[in-house]
């Protein structure tokens, strides 16, 4: 059985809103449909789509947070609905835009409550949070105040306080949001690490397709709540038809280029942007164009993974 | 299920400490809060006591019966508000997000809803309910048996968990609304308003209301009329006297039942 396994899994929402003086109108919004996914130990495994799209209410059901309206949820063989406090020992969350630690007092005394209520022996607390204070830089912030803290201080302590308990899955909502390339990168080093060295199961949701190609080998697309893909990030570039783009410069000023397997996308001046599919060789596109037109340099762009996203959104 | 109790018990105390030494940490501040909040609720019943320079009882009753009455139903009142009273923050904690967070933790929601930001400085009206209410023992004559010594502590048990299912079931409201935090309040603080005076100064239809409606009634009024050894006022069966530990029950499983069907129908926020 898998850790994480999810079927047929929907959730909808009743919102109201006034229209008119007085009335009120009752619509049900599906912000999740007929979800169906499966986690293995040990993976990390990207959660991506536009805003509003059903990821945070997925992960929120996935945590016990939110009860599915209906559909079949089991992680690490318990229902999170039924057995959430039970389940919570389990796996460790991390929402990115807020904070699970107390405002008013030190990360120290934070980590130490936490250490109480999940009852963490005091010689594994003790070394946990030695090694997540050498490797998520922690120890001049120990004696701060949370509310002191910066976004992304903050954001290691409170990666640091879902981890304290050993989880076997790490849930990550947003967790780069609003950090500096440097802080990204740290962090991203070290979800790694504890990916690889602690076994923990990672799932993360973000915007930043950065984490997804630097930590994840699969990724899940949802949108509109429902999973547009599951599978390879390199697999994603094929699902979505991509380009890549060979960007001629030629010798003297021309008419739109003319080779078998390629077709001109934009012109500009001496220069001309021929676009071919992301599957196929550059070679022989080169190879052409060279023996045809007085070539005076050639550069190749890969397709970016946001434009193939957008591709998969706008087609969904 | 007592398992579970006694772990969310163990956790109340837990972050309950961590908050009194929060705010020991501002110790002027704390001793202020606290003196101020018992010389409020003196004024309150110095009020009653000036009443009683131009009367010599209010239905029925004298100022050391009242006092008695007075006493009693602000001592659970103090004591339901210092160890729930924070589960009227229900509204924010689910706005705030703090309440997503705290349904990640391997504890029950609602003794973290009451733990946060736990204050001790609420001892400063219980101090003030138990003077008043000692006081009241020194004046009222009392034939002390073994029953009825049993109905007063069952009064001050009973009581309690009847002002603190009051609270909780009026913060549920807030899993619908978030800000009808005012909903608690008028059934609590407004029938500890109610029960501080004697009953018999208000018409039956409201008697019956504070007794099988909203049963504030079993929290002084019928234990007191035993412990004094007075016939009810309103003919109503002696029995209802000592069914205050049985209103609580009854209250107390609506309030967990309604709890957890706010939990399970609560929706959480945007992201």
């Amino acid at each position: 059985m898998s850790l994480i396994e999810v079927e047929g899994l929907s959730r909808s929402f009743t919102v109201r809103r006034r229209s008119g003086r007085f009335r009120r109108t009752t619509d049900v919004v599906a912000a999740v449909r007929d979800l169906s996914f499966s986690v293995e130990r040990g993976e990390m495994v990207g959660y991506i789509g536009p805003n509003g799209a059903g990821k945070s209410t997925t992960i929120k059901m996935l945590t016990g947070v939110l009860v599915p309206s209906s559909g079949h949820i089991s992680v690490a063989g318990i229902d999170p609905s039924r057995s959430r406090v039970e389940l919570t020992r389990r796996i460790g969350v991390v929402f990115g835009q807020r904070t699970t630690l107390w405002w008013d007092l030190p990360l120290r005394d934070s980590f130490d409550l936490l250490r109480r209520i999940y009852r963490v022996d005091t010689e594994r607390h003790r070394r946990n949070l030695a090694e997540f204070t050498e490797l998520l830089d922690l120890g001049d912030l120990l004696d701060t105040p949370v509310r002191q803290l910066s976004l992304g201080q903050r954001m290691r302590g409170d990666i640091a306080a879902a981890l304290l308990h050993d989880p076997e899955i790490l849930y990550l909502d947003e967790p780069t949001i609003g950090l500096d390339v440097i802080s990204k990168g740290r962090l991203r080093e070290f979800l790694r690490r504890v990916n690889a060295e602690r076994q923990v199961t990672l799932l993360l949701t973000t915007h930043d397709l950065q984490d997804i190609e630097q930590l994840c080998r699969r990724v899940m697309v949802i949108d509109h709540g429902s999973l547009v893909y599951d599978g390879t990030l390199s697999g994603l570039h094929d699902e979505g038809s991509s380009t890549r783009t060979l960007v001629v410069d030629l010798v003297d000023e021309a008419p739109a280029i003319e080779v078998p397997g390629a077709t001109v996308s934009r012109i500009e001046g001496p220069r001309q942007w021929l676009s071919f599919p992301a599957g196929a060789s550059a070679a022989p596109v080169v190879a052409a164009v060279a023996a045809a037109y007085d070539v005076a340099d050639l550069s190749i762009q890969e397709p970016d993974i946001e434009a193939v996203i957008r591709q998969i959104y706008s087609r969904g | 299920m007592a398992e579970r109790v006694r772990n969310d018990l163990r956790a109340f105390a837990i972050l309950a400490g961590m908050w009194i030494r929060v705010s020991w940490t501002y110790r002027t501040s704390f001793v202020v809060l606290t003196f101020s909040s018992l010389v409020i609720t003196g004024v309150d019943f110095v009020a009653i006591v000036i009443m009683f320079t131009n009367v010599d009882s209010l239905g029925g009753f004298g100022l050391g019966r009242i006092a008695f009455l007075y006493g009693a139903t602000a001592v659970c009142l103090g004591l339901a508000d210092l160890v729930v009273g924070n589960v009227e923050r229900l509204g924010r904690h689910v706005r705030m997000g703090t309440f997503d967070a705290m349904m990640i933790r391997p504890v029950g929601v609602l003794a973290q809803v009451c733990a946060n930001e736990f204050a001790l400085r609420r001892l400063g009206r219980i101090a003030q309910a138990v003077f008043i209410f000692s006081w009241s023992l020194t004046v009222v004559h009392v034939d002390w048996n073994p029953a009825r010594i049993a109905v007063a502590v069952s009064m001050v048990v009973s009581g309690s968990l009847i002002f603190g299912a009051l609270f909780v079931l009026g913060a549920t409201f807030q899993f619908v609304s978030n800000d009808a935090s005012e909903v608690a309040n008028a059934f609590t603080y407004g029938g500890n308003t109610m029960t501080q005076y004697p009953l018999t100064i208000y018409p039956s239809e409201v008697v019956k209301t504070l007794t099988f409606l909203v049963p504030v009634g079993f929290v002084n009024w019928y234990p007191a009329l035993f412990i004094l050894g007075l016939p009810d006022p309103f003919g109503l069966p002696s029995a209802l006297q000592l069914a205050g530990p049985l209103a609580a029950a009854v209250l107390c499983i609506l309030a967990a039942v309604a709890w957890r069907h706010g939990v399970r129908h609560y929706r959480s926020t945007g992201s």
